[in-house]
């Protein structure tokens, strides 16, 4: 750590684990209601358990990437943060908005939420993913404005690098696309095609430039091989990620009301869409393989490589899978949906998150080289068991979504069995899933369990090239 | 990649190709709100008590379990043709049926899932069904492919 001020990074860091923790909590709680129907009813209901999870998980990573972005920006534009006060302020703000909106989610019927928070005056709630209150959109909205003002200072008066101009290009982009969170017409065609323009433009669009800057920041310091080379690729990365995205966004519009176009530009650019992510792939190997430094890190070269290879088979593969509108007429809104959803985020946006804090805890510790031996197997056992339990949480989702197609779906009128028919008769798949889940609890407890290890790595182990301090 | 492949045509490639790319998703948009939606989402029958709907709709956080056009969580039946399935596509049928069944919530067997007594008062009822009804109405390409949603 070259820079005092990028220590503001660590709160961040920490609030995002502890978020983290309460997100796969509430996970668990789902996966039993799916099965044990009653479970915790009417205190959690599945739809409030659900609205935690999924608020949890997009409240941590926008902390994982802001934290990222105390840590980085400063010391790729070699100069201190231009305000740690006003980082720390808005960390608070952020933290205590976030923690009374689960709080509120929990302990308030919604409807009184809506309508004590006076929703009626911009109503922008009950959406799926925007259910916050509009006073904690506005409160959202304004944490971004005021964080990436800090970070722009900060960017603006030193070295302009690739790494910082496309992660701060993807923060703006972020904060832009937030703005249609607001607009909710009353017609639900263009409520619907216009809340795509946060929901995929984000995870599908610019949000592949915060993961892509991150990325190419871990391996520049991990492999020491050339600035130059690394933020090549990181630009043909963002311009494959933009280039299919923006028009694969019609692989939304297929059954939601828009004309018959979409099906076509839809299929062909969501279709492409894995390039980008095999890119990453490719470019991580490549830049492992020409290393000019062992990083004694292990534990975060395996996270970069992870998040490349499970972004790549989460969002890449499994979107693929069904992004076709021949095939997405029969697998729309099923369980197939919702394995895709599970492995893509864990892949590119929790792995990516999981992988800057590897690499720059220790350092914020006081261990430049990473932590010690021990805490890093660790740290790898909570990798495997997080991950793979992943890849079967997601195989018997799909296994469900295939089955459910296959039940509900593809017969007649009159043949076809009922939606709750169906959940019966894949219940085993969704029993596997909760077992699964289970296991990556465990994964993370034995993750949070390496944080608490002593020690710290030598540049001794070092066993190719200078180990330096700096990176 | 090879040498003669710059940093600086990979920068223009990344700001052509994706500045073209906008303008073409803002030109789709445009033709898809403007020319396109009026003639498929039957906005001449959106009266004020389809918005009114809406809001009930969204104001019980209803997508926390049900898809509306596939999209929402996957917990409980699709809501876009449920004026179809369970009102026979008679808007007096679904008004009662919607008034019976909101009314009957939560069932209580053990073991089963779910659905809140959201204490809805007859006029939003009424209104949720309004909303259902102008929404199983939309033209959306034939989907879903059979009445169970």
């Amino acid at each position: 750590m070259k820079y005092e001020s990028q220590r503001v990074a660590m709160p961040y860091f920490i609030f995002a684990l502890a978020l983290f923790a309460g997100q796969i909590l509430f996970g668990l709680i789902l996966g039993l209601q799916y099965v044990v129907g009653d479970f915790l009813f009417p205190e959690i209901p599945f739809n409030v358990a659900r609205m935690v999870h999924t608020n949890l998980l997009i409240v941590w990573l926008l902390f994982g990437f802001m934290g990222a972005t105390y840590y980085l920006v400063p010391e790729e534009a070699q100069t201190e943060l231009h305000s740690p006060l006003l980082a720390w302020i808005l960390f608070w703000v952020f933290a205590v908005a976030g923690t009374l909106t689960i709080l509120g989610y929990l302990f308030v019927d919604y409807a009184t939420l809506a309508d004590v928070t006076m929703n009626k005056l911009l109503p922008t709630m009950g959406r799926e993913f925007l259910e916050q209150p509009t006073i904690t959109k506005i409160g959202i909205a304004l944490v971004v404005v005021g964080f990436l003002y800090n970070i722009m200072m900060t960017a603006l008066k030193g070295r302009k690098t690739v790494v910082n101009i496309v992660l701060i290009t993807g923060l703006i982009g972020l904060a832009v696309l937030w703005m249609f969170s607001f607009y909710n017409p009353g017609n639900l065609t263009q409520d619907k095609y216009f809340w795509w323009f946060v929901v995929h433009l984000w995870v599908e669009g610019v949000w592949e430039l915060i993961m892509g800057a991150i990325l190419a920041y871990v391996l520049i310091k991990l492999t020491g091989v050339d600035r130059e080379v690394i933020e090549k690729w990181l630009y043909v990365i963002i311009a494959m990620a933009l280039i299919t995205g923006i028009i694969g966004t019609g692989h939304h519009f297929f059954w939601i009301g828009p004309p018959e176009y979409w099906l076509w530009l839809g299929s062909v650019f969501s279709a492409l869409e894995p390039l980008p992510f095999f890119m990453m792939v490719i470019f991580a190997f490549n830049m492992i393989n020409r290393r000019r430094r062992n990083h004694p890190n292990k534990a975060a070269m395996l996270w970069a490589m992870g998040t490349a290879v499970m972004a790549f088979l989460g969002a890449g593969v499994w979107g693929f899978l069904h992004t076709l509108a021949p095939v997405n007429y029969y697998t729309h809104g099923s369980q197939i949906t919702a394995a895709h959803g599970h492995m893509a985020f864990y892949g590119a946006y929790v792995m990516i998150v999981l992988t800057i804090i590897s690499y720059a805890v220790p350092i914020m510790r006081g261990r430049p080289y990473g932590n010690s031996n021990t805490a890093q197997i660790v740290e790898m056992w909570g990798f495997w068991l997080m991950t793979i339990s992943m890849v079967f949480i997601t195989l018997f989702l799909t296994g469900a979504g295939v089955l459910q197609v296959w039940l509900q779906r593809l017969p007649e009128s009159g043949e076809a069995l009922s939606f709750m028919a169906t959940q019966d008769n894949i219940a085993l798949f969704y029993w596997m899933r909760l077992v699964a889940g289970c296991f990556f609890m465990a994964g993370l407890v034995v993750y949070f369990g390496s944080f608490f290890i002593k020690g710290q790595a030598s540049p001794a182990e070092e066993v190719r090239g200078p180990a330096t301090q700096e990176a | 990649m090879a040498e003669r492949f710059t940093k600086s045509m990979a920068r223009n490639i990344y700001l052509g190709g994706s500045a073209f790319f906008v303008l073409l998703f803002l030109a789709l948009t445009f033709d898809t709100q403007i020319r396109a939606m009026p003639e498929r989402d039957n906005r001449d029958q959106l009266t004020d008590q389809v918005v009114r709907g809406k809001h009930v709709w969204e104001n019980n956080n209803c997508v926390g379990c049900h898809s509306l056009m596939g999209e929402g969580a996957y917990f409980a039946p699709e809501l876009a043709n449920v004026f179809d399935r369970r009102g026979a596509g008679n808007s007096e049928v679904f008004k009662a049926y919607m008034n019976a069944w909101m009314n009957a919530m939560p069932t209580n067997v053990p073991g089963r899932r779910q659905m809140p007594q959201f204490n809805l008062t007859d006029q939003e009822i009424e209104d949720l069904a309004a909303f259902l009804e102008w929404t199983s109405k939309i033209d959306d390409n034939d989907w879903p492919p059979n009445i169970e949603g």
